[in-house]
């Protein structure tokens, strides 16, 4: 009897501590969300989206600059990425299996993938602005690209061999080559999985600060040469969160809403898709 | 015609796979042709050299590797004991129509890009730490607790993913027999998924150490290694993130590259243990 006590009374005890610890850790998280949203909110208005950069204390001051910065780094790097991405995922699913190539690249693209994001950004920094000689939209563009590689590889790769070998089995039957059985048929097969790794990817490197801190650098007027330094959301909300203006963090806080409500927004899509699929 | 299509499309496909081993070769190798000029000014003594003074073309890498190692330590050891309570709370305690909405959130959250846990460190976090502690309450303790607080959705995720792959069945069989949900927890969910958890709370700890943002704003950029936590510190990304655009001289430069390098390695090193030794993906084809 006593041993059955003691046994309810621990699992009291730890049941108690983790539930305590799920709203601790809950608290916090919610703590930062209410601080975003509340403070984004309030610093949102129309005049953001329409002004550049100003200096410090000057009224007409926004976001434009960077948004559209943060809107060309981000579709380059996915003009560049995802066909990459997707192409090599094919490989490792349709040509590599069980080849240790295949198993190798999916290894080191799988570490590639928690690799820290500041040493792309410092590789980049070395191979495009050194030889360029100056910070360019394009280097930002091309760090985020490397980063979003392994996320589409990985998840392509997932989702084109969760299509059953039937479909291909059948259509090689009908006398299809293997080109046509992935294109028109593995890949329709797998549309809504590859297409949720995409937004996923996207989401991922368009909060990414870190890489474009030294390749894109930041410019504080609206530019949309790719060749030249170029403003991103968060550089900008970085550099505006670290000054000493209080109309800067305002803007900083607007920034960061506005970001996390694009990436909230690309991680609710594409959990849909993916729940759609199932659900069919 | 079609035969053609077909090698063509196969090889391209193999050409940019291989792409993916060629770049992360590229990284190492311009990392350090980079990092040599500082390495064959320094060699060893880089690594525990504790002067960072760029106006003496001297540069230590000590201050910053101590840094990075205890905030992810400090980090790692507030978020550990919550992410398993937040995990076990989702696998067993939360009633079912909780954990959905609750797990979904913290997936969500994980997505939250680093760089607002910096900007809510900074502007909430840090006069906590200041009115508790006096001084700045920009250091090495604000560091580890934002970076924890950062880790915590993404550790907390892994590992719930981790202790979900339990069969039920023998989690049923064990309730039958009359466990508390503590007997669960400890007698099947662990052992059974042992590697699992070690593996994911190891793959959080190797993101942690190379996370830059969440730490950048409330660390300080101060390289001096100090027993005061609450005393400004620097870590390697913070140093990169700060300096590397302000650096003026090759050998600045080079210091900079070599720290990248350090880093990389160091994080490669940690996630390869995750993977290789406890997460080995299963291959169902």
């Amino acid at each position: 009897m006593t041993y059955r006590n003691k046994r309810i009374i621990m699992n009291n005890i730890i049941m108690t501590l983790s539930t305590i610890s799920a709203f601790i850790g809950l608290g916090f998280l919610f703590w930062i969300l209410g601080v975003l949203v509340f403070n984004g909110i309030e610093a949102l208005n129309l005049a953001i989206f329409i002004n550049e950069g100003a200096p410090p204390g000057y009224e007409q001051s926004g976001l434009k600059h960077a948004l559209v910065g943060q809107l060309l780094i981000v579709l380059y790097a996915t003009a560049i990425g995802v066909p990459l991405g997707v192409m090599a995922g094919t490989y490792l699913s349709e040509y590599g299996q069980g080849s240790k190539l295949a198993e190798t690249i999916r290894d080191i693209s799988d570490i590639m993938m928690s690799a820290p994001s500041i040493v792309i950004g410092a590789f980049v920094y070395a191979i495009i602005v050194i030889p360029m000689g100056h910070f360019s939209g394009y280097a930002g563009a091309a760090a985020l690209a490397i980063i979003m590689i392994p996320i589409i590889l990985r998840t392509t790769d997932d989702m084109l061999q969760l299509v059953p070998s039937t479909l291909r089995e059948a259509a090689f039957a009908l006398g299809a080559p293997k080109y046509k059985v992935i294109i028109q048929v593995v890949y329709r097969g797998a549309k809504a999985g590859v297409l949720t790794g995409i937004l996923l990817g996207i989401a991922r490197v368009a909060g990414e600060t870190a890489p474009l801190l030294f390749t894109s650098f930041n410019d504080n007027f609206m530019n949309t040469d790719m060749s030249e330094a170029m403003a991103s959301l968060t550089v900008t909300m970085y550099n505006y969160a670290t000054s000493p203006y209080e109309d800067w963090q305002r803007l900083g806080w607007a920034a960061a809403f506005i970001l996390s409500m694009f990436i909230l927004g690309l991680n609710i899509i594409g959990r849909l898709f993916l729940l759609r699929k199932r659900g069919k | 015609m079609s035969v053609v299509i077909d090698k063509v499309f196969a090889l391209s496909t193999k050409i940019i796979a291989l792409l993916v081993l060629l770049i992360v070769a590229w990284i190492f190798t311009v990392l350090l042709q980079h990092s040599m000029e500082s390495i064959n000014a320094f060699g060893f003594d880089f690594l525990t050299e504790t002067k960072w003074a760029p106006n003496l073309e001297k540069f230590g890498a000590l201050p910053a590797i101590t840094g990075s190692v205890i905030s992810t330590f400090l980090a790692m050891l507030l978020a550990v004991p919550i992410a398993i309570g937040v995990a076990i709370f989702l696998s067993e305690i939360a009633h079912h129509r909780l954990k959905a909405p609750v797990g979904v959130s913290i997936e969500l959250l994980a997505a939250i890009p680093s760089v607002v846990y910096g900007m809510w460190g900074l502007f909430y976090f840090v006069p906590i730490i200041r009115d508790l502690f006096g001084g700045l309450g920009i250091g090495m303790l604000t560091a580890g607790i934002v970076l924890a607080i950062m880790i915590l959705p993404f550790m907390a995720a892994v590992t719930r993913d981790a202790m979900d792959t339990t069969p039920d069945i023998l989690k049923e069989s064990a309730y039958a027999l009359g466990a508390t949900k503590w007997d669960v927890v400890k007698d099947i969910i662990v052992p059974y998924a042992k590697a699992g958890i070690i593996g994911s709370l190891i793959l959080a700890l190797g993101r942690a150490i190379g996370e830059t943002m969440a730490v950048t704003f409330v660390m300080g950029n101060v390289h001096k290694i100090s027993t005061d936590l609450t005393a400004p510190a620097t870590s390697i990304p913070v140093t990169l993130a700060n300096e590397f655009t302000e650096a003026d001289t090759d050998l600045y430069f080079s210091s900079l590259f070599e720290l990248s390098l350090i880093l990389l390695v160091i994080s490669f090193t940690i996630i390869s243990i995750a993977k290789f030794y406890f997460l080995r993906r299963k291959r169902s084809l």
